[in-house]
């Protein structure tokens, strides 16, 4: 058996379990592993310029592969400054392992140069951490952290590394370990079939039906079976946020999001319905508006792979705990064996309804005046890009509006951070992605406001040539920010505007970054394709957009799922 | 309504922790708390009680099931169980009340392990209830100090909470 010291222990494990990238940023308390990995080649780290940056990079390429994204840290700072990504990747269910360095062991508790309780910090945002006692633990720790971490309800996992685990002379043997079992973690393989009999049994008597598909359908790799179930049923198809991409928003059937900036057709049809089949949602107070007010007469079938996630905030009629892939599957078994429908006058019927509500609002916004409309930016990004981009989103205005307006046709294509919002998440997310698909065009949607929360990553991209595209929607404010203060506070903008943003031309020149400016609604689709022309470069694109605008439709808060404002002057 | 979960859990570091932190994460309360290893050493079993309506404690159970440390729980007020806490009280007591106070600890069938000349410590097992009706019974002492362990519980006949 091979003989390893810690710090190559965990660059040989990564090897072994197939790691390509890593992300990180080394210090006192991680040279011994940033030493172990400089004498390998197969294990490749990636330089950020704040650890933050390195977990949502880890960030985007789990959401674009489904596998989990690898980060490492030092102890203290480096530590604590992953701590958003982490709660980012925990709140969206996303697999991360973040090897964090921790001062020598005789020292933990002493408040030694460089020490956090990193166990402690993270632990409300982990899916479960570990620290390592022993050098000798090192393939086992690290085999579980990858198992937890990307089964079941995936999620971040910690590992806390102190420095004397990894000394260089201290050798121990090395094996992968193959396997992994833990008695306290049996993540489930198999809804109970009872259940989904039954909940086949409400599908094919529904009058009223609604499938509302959220980012489970994609993370358990499900978009498939989805689709084909939704296609045998021929019922309306509802996405969150997050699940977008995971039914084809370009289809027939499907309405649209769902919730607060969810489609008109979306929340009515689901408010109206009769019978919800919940697949890999959790009823998050974004989508369901009043819990009390929530689609009164449905019934309710939640599928998901976290029991704790069904009846949490909405009270499910069938619950049914398992991978979503499987469940769906069985489900079509049993829908293929059904006898003939006796539904279909009242789907049709149902369909009609939904049709007239579609013509409502539809997307609709005003497109008069002189300024370029945040929304057709947004068209014009999905037309320069063939609708088949991966889009990169970070948080606001913006990422509302490429959620309604960037019809997303296939899964993992649609990278945002949508439980915990977190602003700076969108460029170093969308290089994560970009290293990994070298050949696919991947745009980060963003606005002057948050992109400045990590703009320092220009320079990552920079050393290793990442030519993700940068749309920034500029519209000088925080723009929903701007909105809830126009909305809610009576147009006072306390703090939402910035009067001192950097020329970004400059900015770019000096990180050596190509920038176009979109300024008029004429050059909009010619600038556009210009940007997107040049595969090579990273492109910042300032589109200025109008900064009066807002997103609708908008539930009206503490209201049920129908109550929408349709615009600055219409509500339901 | 009042829960008792009692919890097999691996007895490692940073466990408790995480049982302990998920309660004020997710705005659960607990009212006892009580841990310690078990004939296995590997594991650790906590008893704790917690008031909330049925589908708040659906939801403890259900967190705490996800946590990786946690092997196993059981809801013991869901079913037949025998519940046990044990108190320690120090009370002053000299003449007269010396008297008073050993005939209270005998009715409600408890020990002096204790004493001084003007002190007993005196030990009580039973139901939550019994512990607070005996420190009633005293209120008109001089009580000095009372130490409770918090809940611990084990359910009735064949059903175990082992591995």
């Amino acid at each position: 058996m091979e003989l390893l010291s810690g710090g190559e222990m965990i660059a040989r494990f990564l090897k072994d379990e197939g790691v390509e990238y890593i992300y990180g940023y080394p210090g006192g308390a991680a040279l011994h592993i940033y030493d172990a990995l400089h004498r390998q080649s197969d294990v490749k780290h990636v330089l950020v310029r704040h650890e933050q940056a390195a977990t949502h990079m880890a960030d985007g390429y789990a959401r674009a592969t489904g596998k989990p994204g690898v980060v490492l840290v030092t102890s203290g700072p480096g530590a604590t400054n992953t701590v958003t990504g982490i709660a980012t990747a925990f709140m969206d269910s996303i697999p991360m392992v973040v090897i964090c360095g921790q001062v020598m062991s005789y020292l933990i508790g002493e408040d030694a140069f460089q020490e956090t309780d990193m166990i402690g910090v993270s632990r409300p945002i982990v899916k479960h951490s570990f620290s390592v006692k022993h050098p000798s633990e090192i393939p086992l720790i690290l085999k579980k952290a990858f198992h937890i971490a990307s089964t079941g309800r995936p999620g971040p996992v910690v590992v806390d590394i102190p420095k004397d685990m990894t000394m260089p002379n201290e050798k121990f043997e090395y094996s992968f370990p193959e396997s992994v079992s833990l008695r306290s973690y049996t993540p489930p393989t198999k809804g109970h079939s009872g259940q989904i009999k039954k909940a086949v049994d409400l599908l094919l008597a529904a009058k009223r039906p609604m499938i509302y598909a959220g980012g489970g359908v994609i993370m358990g790799g499900a978009s498939e079976q989805l689709t084909k179930l939704a296609k045998e049923l021929g019922y309306p198809v509802t996405n969150t946020l997050m699940g977008l991409g995971g039914y084809s928003a370009t289809d027939d059937q499907s309405v649209g999001m769902l919730g607060m900036h969810g489609s008109y057709e979306a929340n009515q049809a689901m408010h109206h319905s009769d019978l919800i089949l919940a697949i890999g949602a959790r009823f998050d107070d974004r989508v369901t508006n009043d819990p009390d007010k929530f689609c009164p007469s449905a019934k309710i079938i939640h599928v998901d792979i976290d029991p704790a996630s069904i009846s949490k905030t909405i009270r499910a009629d069938v619950p049914i705990v398992g991978p979503v892939i499987q469940v769906l599957e069985e489900m079509m078994g049993l829908i293929d064996d059904a006898p003939a429908r006796t539904n279909q006058d009242a789907i049709a019927s149902w369909w009609k309804q939904i049709n007239e509500w579609r013509q409502v609002h539809g997307g609709r916004y005003d497109t008069a005046g002189d300024k370029i409309k945040p929304q057709a930016a947004v068209e014009a990004c999905w037309r320069a890009t063939n609708g088949d981009a991966y889009v990169a989103s970070d948080v606001g205005q913006h990422q509302m509006f490429t959620a309604q307006y960037y019809k997303f046709s296939k899964p993992y294509r649609w990278i945002n951070s949508g439980g915990l919002g977190t602003m700076g998440f969108g460029l170093p997310a969308a290089m994560g992605v970009k290293m990994n698909f070298p050949e696919e065009t991947v745009v980060c949607v963003t606005g002057e406001g948050s992109i400045q929360m990590n703009i320092q990553e220009l320079s990552t991209c920079l050393q290793y040539g990442i030519p993700v595209k940068i749309l920034c929607l500029n519209n000088g404010s925080l723009g929903m920010v701007r909105q809830w203060q126009d909305m809610n506070y009576e147009g006072r903008h306390s703090n939402s505007y910035m009067d001192s943003l950097p020329e970004f031309k400059t900015l770019m020149d000096a990180y050596r970054h190509k920038y176009v400016e979109i300024r008029t609604k004429d050059e909009l689709d010619a600038k556009m394709e210009e940007a997107f022309a040049m595969t090579d470069q990273l492109v910042f694109i300032n589109c200025y957009v109008d900064p009066e605008e807002h997103v609708y439709p908008m539930q009206v808060p503490r209201g049920s799922m129908r109550d929408m404002f349709l615009s600055k002057t219409e509500r339901t | 309504m009042r829960h008792i979960i009692s919890v097999l859990m691996e007895n490692e570091p940073g466990a408790l922790s995480r049982v302990v932190g998920l309660f004020s994460q997710r705005n659960f309360n607990i009212e006892t708390l009580n841990v310690a290893p078990t004939d296995d050493p590997t594991l650790s079993r906590l008893t704790l009680t917690t008031f909330g309506s049925d589908q708040v404690v659906e939801q403890i159970t259900k967190q705490l099931n996800k946590l990786i440390d946690v092997v196993k729980l059981v809801d013991l007020t869901e079913g037949q169980h025998i519940e046990r806490e044990m108190m320690l009280v120090k009370v002053r007591a000299s003449g007269a009340q010396r008297a008073e106070v050993k005939r209270t600890v005998d009715i409600f069938r408890g020990n002096i392990v204790d004493m001084t000349p003007s002190i007993y410590t005196i030990q009580i097992v039973g139901e939550s209830d019994k512990l607070d009706g005996f420190l009633h019974a005293l209120s008109g002492m001089h009580i000095l100090e009372v130490v409770r362990t918090g809940v611990s519980g084990i359910a009735r006949g064949e059903k175990t909470l082992s591995l």
